[in-house]
């Protein structure tokens, strides 16, 4: 897989508290074997009731980075959430924290989702309102947000890190080089072996 | 020295396959349970990549979100739902997984089929491509919610990466009043740490209020685990865990059942056992629970008023007015007497034998108000069976009730069972935000099944405990 280290563009604001993933994508487009066309319906009804949602804001259509508030990603461990938002155009998240599974499935499909101070967040929302075309970066190696000069401190588990830095991040490959060892571990397991002490 | 760990991390500890230098976990999984929402991208990546699946028989399929729920004939009337139960049937036929199809009497929400058929144990690793996967953990298992790349990493591999949690105790003791069900226990806990306060952290619900819960309830509390925040949640086993259990179809049988209990009831946290974490709450302190915003921890008492943003933190105001707004609810006014449109009882939080025997209870004689719908869909074919067999179908349509097949339904409306633009709902499942139940605009209030059932014959929010049997309060 390709090292992940940086994602550069711009960004796009939604700087609300608790978005779960019925709101990201609704269980409707759920009814699929496939995340093709996904992206179209990211925040579908949340745009409908908001004809200023800022996914149907003509300047940040290009945007690659998203900006949320505190516990984005909460609800249903829908994987059809971040596939949407990637299949919109979005490479990073910035958020103020995020739910687990969430952040598990972002990983998984090499979408980089570090957390800011909320102040920073505050901020950064506001630049980005005011100058659509600002320059931003999610940079995962130095820790580091920056918009246009301004430069943040950001954080992401280690673990999602490292994977993402060094290409590691195709788990499912990794996790089979194991094989001796998830044999080895069955075997000691009671449900397992009949419950043979 | 003593083994100061909890269930959690003996568990954790027994399956764990390697330890990576970032700080994760390889963990062994001891069951699979997997559903057609979820799965078929995880078997076209099993396909892409030319693999198997490692452990057919510690996986386990059935079909649940996108069934109707009025006529389950096939071809479903929706193309798109029909299409994915043909692609879990090809896939489970060719990977070598039993499916619980739409024709097996074992059907069911994925939650209410696992401990049912007894293949929930104590002591297990279980995951499912569904954040409700927590319920499991009412038998003393690590049960967590995975997304579909993990799906495909379980099923090629029996593994997973995960890091390991922080374990938090969460204490109730002394005794609910009567009216106050398992449901408003975990509304309660939820409201008090918050829809993120679990970020991070398993919970072990303990003390004397879980104690005393029947496996269903424990199940109801575990289920929500996850509109905490917390990922997994999980009650020690005892003997009402391993009397559940007995004669179950995928249980141990005979000697092998006496061996298996013994080393269940081993696996308990101690009194020496250690927490990253201890809250307490007292059950006398809790109140029939209803929601009145759109996330799960947005409740009151049902003697309590709606807040006002002012209450909250400065940083929540925001979400709080944005809430208000979309439930078009009045802050300082009372939940009580709310009017409703749609009743719905059902779901992975409340949709087993022991809900709808409290909501018949609460029906039996009585009228379900003029212009409310009130469905009762049962979790499992086996659930309905039973409810039948007791004439709960009988109390529920005589009351104006609709008497439905089995699956998830209005909890999620993926089926045809949704809200039409901002009617309001009082609901037995588990999530109240925006659009869940169907329509974009619908409003859902959270609570237990017999609050459902006592809001469906008033038309309006009304506390339970007015219309219980005076004998028994």
């Amino acid at each position: 897989m390709n090292e992940i280290k940086q994602i550069s563009g711009t960004a796009i604001p939604l700087f609300l508290d608790d978005i779960d993933t019925d709101r990201i994508i609704p269980a409707r487009y759920l009814r699929c074997v496939t995340f093709d066309g996904l992206g179209e319906h990211a925040f579908e009804d949340d745009r409908k009731q908001d004809p200023s949602h800022p996914f149907d804001q003509e300047q940040f259509q290009e945007s690659q980075v998203l900006i949320s508030g505190r516990n984005f990603g909460c609800g249903s461990s829908r994987e059809h959430a971040p596939q949407a938002l990637m299949r919109w155009g979005i490479q990073a998240v910035v958020a103020e924290s995020f739910a687990e599974i969430f952040f598990g499935n972002c990983t998984s499909l090499g979408i980089p989702a570090v957390t800011c101070s909320r102040d920073d967040l505050k901020e950064m929302s506001a630049t980005v309102q005011a100058d659509p075309k600002v320059a931003v970066s999610v940079n995962i190696e130095t820790l580091a947000v920056t918009v246009g000069d301004k430069q943040y401190a950001c954080q992401i588990a280690e673990s999602a890190r490292n994977s993402l830095t060094s290409g590691r991040w195709d788990f499912l490959g990794l996790l089979l080089e194991k094989q001796d060892d998830i044999k080895q571990t069955a075997g000691e397991i009671p449900y397992l072996n009949s419950f043979a002490s | 020295m003593s083994d100061t760990r909890n269930l959690f991390n003996t568990v954790w500890d027994l399956h764990t396959v390697t330890e990576l230098p970032n700080g994760q976990t390889q963990l062994f999984i001891g069951l699979h349970m997997i559903h057609e929402v979820t799965s078929p991208q995880a078997f076209e990546i099993l396909r892409d990549r030319n693999l198997s699946v490692m452990y057919p028989d510690r996986t386990i399929a059935t079909v649940d979100h996108i069934v109707p729920t009025t006529s389950q004939v096939r071809p479903f009337v929706d193309t798109l739902a029909e299409g994915m139960m043909s692609a879990i049937e090809k896939n489970c036929d060719e990977f070598g997984v039993t499916l619980l199809d739409i024709d097996d009497e074992r059907q069911g929400i994925v939650h209410v089929v696992g401990p049912e058929q007894g293949l929930t144990q104590p002591g297990m690793t279980i995951v499912c491509g569904d954040s409700h996967t927590s319920t499991h953990g009412a038998f003393g298992s690590i049960a967590i919610g995975i997304g579909t790349s993990n799906v495909a990493q379980v099923l090629a591999s029996q593994t997973m990466y995960l890091n390991r949690p922080k374990v938090r105790q969460v204490v109730v003791n002394g005794e609910l009043k009567p009216g106050v069900f398992a449901k408003d226990v975990i509304l309660h806990i939820i409201r008090k740490l918050g829809v993120q306060g679990g970020v991070g952290y398993a919970y072990e619900y303990a003390g004397e209020v879980f104690d005393r819960m029947t496996m269903e309830e424990r199940m109801t509390v575990c289920n929500m685990s996850i509109e905490g925040g917390a990922r997994c949640g999980y009650i020690n086993p005892d003997q009402k865990t391993v009397d559940y259990l007995q004669g179950r179809p995928f249980a141990p049988k005979a000697e092998e059942f006496d061996k298996a209990a013994e080393w269940w009831l081993s696996l308990a946290s101690t009194p020496d056992s250690e927490f990253d974490d201890v809250v307490e709450f007292a059950a006398a302190d809790i109140e029939p629970t209803v929601t009145w915003g759109i996330n799960p921890a947005q409740s009151i008492g049902i003697s309590e008023n709606i807040p006002s943003p002012e209450q909250f933190d400065e940083t929540e105001q925001v979400g709080i007015a944005e809430a208000l707004a979309f439930m078009d609810l009045t802050s300082g006014a009372g939940i009580k007497g709310q009017k409703i449109d749609v009743a719905f009882i059902g779901s992975c939080t409340n949709g087993r034998i022991s809900d709808l025997r409290q909501a018949a209870e609460i029906a039996k004689g009585r009228r379900v108000a003029e212009n409310v719908k009130a469905i009762v869909v049962p979790g499992s074919q086996l659930v309905r069976k039973q409810a039948m067999e007791e004439g709960l179908d009988k109390i529920f349509e005589e009351a104006g009730f609709e008497w439905r097949e089995a699956g998830c339904s209005m909890c999620l409306a993926m089926n045809p069972d949704k809200l039409q633009g901002r009617e309001i709902c009082a609901s037995s499942s588990n999530r109240n935000f925006k659009g869940r139940q169907g329509s974009p605009t619908g409003r859902t209030l959270l609570m237990s099944p017999a609050m459902v059932t006592a809001a469906a014959i008033h038309g309006c929010v009304t506390d339970v405990r007015e219309m219980l049997d005076p004998a028994s309060v």
